[in-house]
Protein backbone atom coordinates (compact mmCIF):
# COMPACT_ATOMS: atom_id res chain seq x y z
CA UNK A 1 0.00 0.00 0.00
CA UNK A 2 2.65 2.41 1.11
CA UNK A 3 5.04 1.60 -1.72
CA UNK A 4 2.18 1.99 -4.17
CA UNK A 5 1.63 5.59 -3.07
CA UNK A 6 5.37 6.22 -3.32
CA UNK A 7 5.41 4.91 -6.86
CA UNK A 8 2.55 7.14 -7.85
CA UNK A 9 4.26 10.11 -6.25
CA UNK A 10 7.47 9.49 -8.19
CA UNK A 11 5.49 9.23 -11.40
CA UNK A 12 3.91 12.63 -10.85
CA UNK A 13 7.34 14.12 -10.11
CA UNK A 14 8.72 12.51 -13.29
CA UNK A 15 5.88 14.00 -15.30
CA UNK A 16 6.68 17.42 -13.88
CA UNK A 17 10.36 17.27 -14.84
CA UNK A 18 9.47 15.86 -18.25
CA UNK A 19 7.04 18.68 -18.81
CA UNK A 20 9.42 21.50 -17.88
CA UNK A 21 12.20 19.80 -19.85
CA UNK A 22 9.96 19.67 -22.92
CA UNK A 23 9.10 23.36 -22.66
CA UNK A 24 12.82 24.18 -22.41
CA UNK A 25 13.56 22.16 -25.53
CA UNK A 26 10.68 23.78 -27.41
CA UNK A 27 11.88 27.26 -26.51
CA UNK A 28 15.53 26.60 -27.36
CA UNK A 29 14.51 25.13 -30.73
CA UNK A 30 12.55 28.31 -31.55
CA UNK A 31 15.35 30.58 -30.34
CA UNK A 32 17.87 28.73 -32.51
CA UNK A 33 15.39 28.91 -35.42
CA UNK A 34 15.10 32.69 -35.07
CA UNK A 35 18.89 33.00 -34.87
CA UNK A 36 19.27 30.92 -38.03
CA UNK A 37 17.23 33.39 -40.13
CA UNK A 38 19.78 36.26 -40.28
CA UNK A 39 22.71 33.83 -40.21
CA UNK A 40 21.48 31.87 -43.24
CA UNK A 41 20.64 35.03 -45.22
CA UNK A 42 24.05 36.55 -44.39
CA UNK A 43 25.95 33.37 -45.25
CA UNK A 44 24.20 32.63 -48.56
CA UNK A 45 24.78 36.25 -49.60
CA UNK A 46 28.48 36.03 -48.66
CA UNK A 47 28.72 32.74 -50.49
CA UNK A 48 27.47 34.34 -53.68
CA UNK A 49 29.46 37.56 -53.26
CA UNK A 50 32.95 36.35 -52.25
CA UNK A 51 33.18 32.74 -51.14
CA UNK A 52 32.94 31.37 -54.68
CA UNK A 53 35.80 33.55 -55.95
CA UNK A 54 38.60 31.25 -54.85
CA UNK A 55 40.96 30.24 -52.08
CA UNK A 56 42.68 33.58 -51.37
CA UNK A 57 39.42 35.52 -51.34
CA UNK A 58 37.81 33.00 -48.97
CA UNK A 59 40.75 33.08 -46.55
CA UNK A 60 40.73 36.87 -46.61
CA UNK A 61 37.00 36.84 -45.92
CA UNK A 62 37.49 34.50 -42.96
CA UNK A 63 40.21 36.71 -41.47
CA UNK A 64 37.75 39.49 -40.82
CA UNK A 65 36.59 39.33 -37.17
CA UNK A 66 33.01 40.03 -38.25
CA UNK A 67 32.90 37.11 -40.68
CA UNK A 68 34.74 34.72 -38.33
CA UNK A 69 32.30 35.56 -35.53
CA UNK A 70 29.35 35.11 -37.85
CA UNK A 71 30.59 31.76 -39.09
CA UNK A 72 31.23 30.48 -35.56
CA UNK A 73 27.72 31.52 -34.58
CA UNK A 74 26.37 29.89 -37.75
CA UNK A 75 28.07 26.54 -37.11
CA UNK A 76 27.14 26.55 -33.42
CA UNK A 77 23.49 27.44 -34.02
CA UNK A 78 23.23 25.15 -37.05
CA UNK A 79 24.31 22.03 -35.16
CA UNK A 80 22.26 22.90 -32.11
CA UNK A 81 19.20 23.45 -34.31
CA UNK A 82 19.82 20.31 -36.37
CA UNK A 83 20.28 18.14 -33.27
CA UNK A 84 17.14 19.46 -31.59
CA UNK A 85 15.09 19.04 -34.79
CA UNK A 86 16.33 15.49 -35.42
CA UNK A 87 15.66 14.68 -31.77
CA UNK A 88 11.96 15.48 -32.27
CA UNK A 89 11.81 13.38 -35.44
CA UNK A 90 13.43 10.42 -33.65
CA UNK A 91 11.12 10.79 -30.64
CA UNK A 92 8.12 10.81 -32.98
CA UNK A 93 9.01 7.97 -35.33
CA UNK A 94 11.43 5.60 -33.60
CA UNK A 95 9.28 3.46 -31.36
CA UNK A 96 11.84 0.88 -30.28
CA UNK A 97 13.04 2.15 -26.89
CA UNK A 98 16.65 0.97 -27.16
CA UNK A 99 17.07 2.16 -30.74
CA UNK A 100 15.54 5.49 -29.77
CA UNK A 101 18.03 6.10 -26.95
CA UNK A 102 21.01 5.01 -29.07
CA UNK A 103 20.02 7.24 -32.00
CA UNK A 104 19.36 10.22 -29.70
CA UNK A 105 22.83 9.88 -28.19
CA UNK A 106 24.41 9.38 -31.64
CA UNK A 107 22.72 12.49 -33.04
CA UNK A 108 23.91 14.65 -30.13
CA UNK A 109 27.41 13.20 -30.38
CA UNK A 110 27.73 13.73 -34.15
CA UNK A 111 26.29 17.26 -33.94
CA UNK A 112 28.71 18.19 -31.14
CA UNK A 113 31.73 16.78 -33.00
CA UNK A 114 30.82 18.53 -36.27
CA UNK A 115 30.07 21.79 -34.46
CA UNK A 116 33.34 21.80 -32.49
CA UNK A 117 35.39 20.69 -35.51
CA UNK A 118 34.03 23.40 -37.81
CA UNK A 119 34.40 26.13 -35.18
CA UNK A 120 37.99 25.01 -34.59
CA UNK A 121 38.68 25.32 -38.35
CA UNK A 122 37.24 28.85 -38.42
CA UNK A 123 39.45 29.81 -35.47
CA UNK A 124 42.55 28.29 -37.06
CA UNK A 125 42.08 30.33 -40.25
CA UNK A 126 41.17 33.47 -38.33
CA UNK A 127 44.14 33.23 -35.99
CA UNK B 1 5.69 2.94 -16.42
CA UNK B 2 6.14 -0.61 -17.78
CA UNK B 3 2.41 -1.25 -17.75
CA UNK B 4 1.64 1.95 -19.61
CA UNK B 5 4.33 1.35 -22.21
CA UNK B 6 3.30 -2.24 -22.96
CA UNK B 7 -0.31 -1.34 -23.74
CA UNK B 8 -0.79 -1.27 -27.51
CA UNK B 9 -1.80 2.25 -28.41
CA UNK B 10 -1.83 3.73 -31.89
CA UNK B 11 1.48 5.46 -32.55
CA UNK B 12 2.53 8.13 -35.01
CA UNK B 13 3.07 8.36 -37.95
CA UNK B 14 -0.54 8.10 -39.05
CA UNK B 15 0.46 9.35 -42.48
CA UNK B 16 -1.28 6.47 -44.25
CA UNK B 17 -4.74 7.54 -43.10
CA UNK B 18 -4.38 11.13 -44.28
CA UNK B 19 -5.71 12.38 -47.58
CA UNK B 20 -2.81 14.38 -49.03
CA UNK B 21 -3.46 18.11 -48.93
CA UNK B 22 -1.20 21.11 -49.59
CA UNK B 23 -0.94 21.84 -45.87
CA UNK B 24 -0.06 18.28 -44.86
CA UNK B 25 2.45 17.88 -47.69
CA UNK B 26 4.15 21.15 -46.68
CA UNK B 27 4.29 19.95 -43.09
CA UNK B 28 5.97 16.67 -44.05
CA UNK B 29 8.32 18.60 -46.35
CA UNK B 30 9.45 20.76 -43.43
CA UNK B 31 10.68 17.69 -41.59
CA UNK B 32 12.04 16.13 -44.76
CA UNK B 33 14.06 19.20 -45.71
CA UNK B 34 15.22 19.50 -42.09
CA UNK B 35 16.63 15.96 -42.17
CA UNK B 36 18.18 16.41 -45.63
CA UNK B 37 19.72 19.79 -44.70
CA UNK B 38 21.21 18.32 -41.52
CA UNK B 39 23.03 15.79 -43.68
CA UNK B 40 23.88 18.41 -46.31
CA UNK B 41 25.50 20.59 -43.64
CA UNK B 42 28.41 18.15 -43.78
CA UNK B 43 29.34 19.84 -47.10
CA UNK B 44 29.89 23.04 -45.11
CA UNK B 45 32.19 21.19 -42.70
CA UNK B 46 34.12 19.70 -45.63
CA UNK B 47 34.36 23.21 -47.11
CA UNK B 48 35.83 24.76 -43.95
CA UNK B 49 38.19 21.79 -43.40
CA UNK B 50 39.48 22.04 -46.98
CA UNK B 51 40.13 25.76 -46.47
CA UNK B 52 42.01 24.97 -43.26
CA UNK B 53 44.17 22.33 -44.95
CA UNK B 54 45.44 24.70 -47.63
CA UNK B 55 45.06 25.69 -51.25
CA UNK B 56 45.64 22.26 -52.80
CA UNK B 57 42.92 20.61 -50.72
CA UNK B 58 40.60 23.53 -51.37
CA UNK B 59 41.11 23.23 -55.14
CA UNK B 60 40.26 19.53 -54.93
CA UNK B 61 37.10 20.37 -52.97
CA UNK B 62 36.29 23.09 -55.49
CA UNK B 63 36.70 20.66 -58.38
CA UNK B 64 34.30 18.14 -56.84
CA UNK B 65 31.73 20.80 -55.92
CA UNK B 66 31.80 22.32 -59.41
CA UNK B 67 31.06 19.07 -61.19
CA UNK B 68 27.68 19.30 -62.95
CA UNK B 69 26.28 16.50 -60.80
CA UNK B 70 27.26 18.37 -57.60
CA UNK B 71 25.47 21.41 -58.98
CA UNK B 72 22.27 19.38 -59.35
CA UNK B 73 22.60 18.14 -55.75
CA UNK B 74 23.37 21.68 -54.50
CA UNK B 75 20.37 23.01 -56.42
CA UNK B 76 18.24 20.58 -54.43
CA UNK B 77 19.88 21.66 -51.17
CA UNK B 78 19.32 25.32 -52.06
CA UNK B 79 15.62 24.72 -52.58
CA UNK B 80 15.50 22.72 -49.34
CA UNK B 81 17.25 25.53 -47.48
CA UNK B 82 14.95 28.27 -48.77
CA UNK B 83 11.91 26.08 -48.22
CA UNK B 84 12.88 25.27 -44.63
CA UNK B 85 13.70 28.96 -44.04
CA UNK B 86 10.38 30.31 -45.38
CA UNK B 87 8.27 27.57 -43.87
CA UNK B 88 10.20 27.94 -40.61
CA UNK B 89 9.19 31.60 -40.50
CA UNK B 90 5.60 30.46 -41.16
CA UNK B 91 5.89 28.09 -38.19
CA UNK B 92 7.26 30.87 -35.98
CA UNK B 93 4.20 32.98 -36.82
CA UNK B 94 1.99 30.05 -35.80
CA UNK B 95 3.96 29.68 -32.57
CA UNK B 96 3.29 33.36 -31.89
CA UNK B 97 -0.43 32.68 -32.46
CA UNK B 98 -0.96 34.15 -35.93
CA UNK B 99 -2.36 32.67 -39.13
CA UNK B 100 -3.95 29.56 -37.70
CA UNK B 101 -7.21 29.64 -39.68
CA UNK B 102 -7.53 27.46 -42.75
CA UNK B 103 -7.66 30.34 -45.23
CA UNK B 104 -4.43 31.91 -43.99
CA UNK B 105 -2.74 28.53 -43.63
CA UNK B 106 -3.32 27.98 -47.36
CA UNK B 107 -2.29 31.52 -48.33
CA UNK B 108 0.95 31.34 -46.32
CA UNK B 109 1.56 27.83 -47.65
CA UNK B 110 1.32 29.06 -51.22
CA UNK B 111 3.57 32.01 -50.36
CA UNK B 112 6.18 29.63 -48.92
CA UNK B 113 6.28 27.52 -52.10
CA UNK B 114 6.44 30.66 -54.27
CA UNK B 115 9.20 32.29 -52.18
CA UNK B 116 11.38 29.20 -51.98
CA UNK B 117 11.14 28.60 -55.73
CA UNK B 118 11.84 32.28 -56.49
CA UNK B 119 14.83 32.45 -54.12
CA UNK B 120 16.27 29.23 -55.58
CA UNK B 121 15.95 30.49 -59.16
CA UNK B 122 17.35 33.90 -58.16
CA UNK B 123 20.35 32.39 -56.33
CA UNK B 124 21.34 30.08 -59.17
CA UNK B 125 20.81 32.77 -61.79
CA UNK B 126 23.23 35.00 -59.87
CA UNK B 127 25.71 32.12 -59.52
CA UNK B 128 25.67 31.31 -63.24
CA UNK B 129 25.61 34.95 -64.35
CA UNK B 130 28.61 35.79 -62.13
CA UNK B 131 30.56 32.91 -63.64
CA UNK B 132 30.03 34.39 -67.11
Amino acid sequence: MNSNIDEKFIKVEDMKTLKTHGVGHWKLQRISAIAMIPLVIWFTTSLMLTLMDGYEQSIEWLQSPFNATGLILLFGTLYFHAASGLQVVIEDYVHHEGLKIVSLILIKLIATVLGVLSILCVLKIFL
Amino acid sequence: MGKIMSRQRPLSPHLQIYKPQLTSILSIMHRGTGIVLSMGSIILVVWIISLTLGKETYLLYSKVVNHWFSHVVLLGFTFGLFYHLSNGIRHLFWDAGYGYDLKHAYISGGAVVFCSLLLTILTWSIIYLSVI
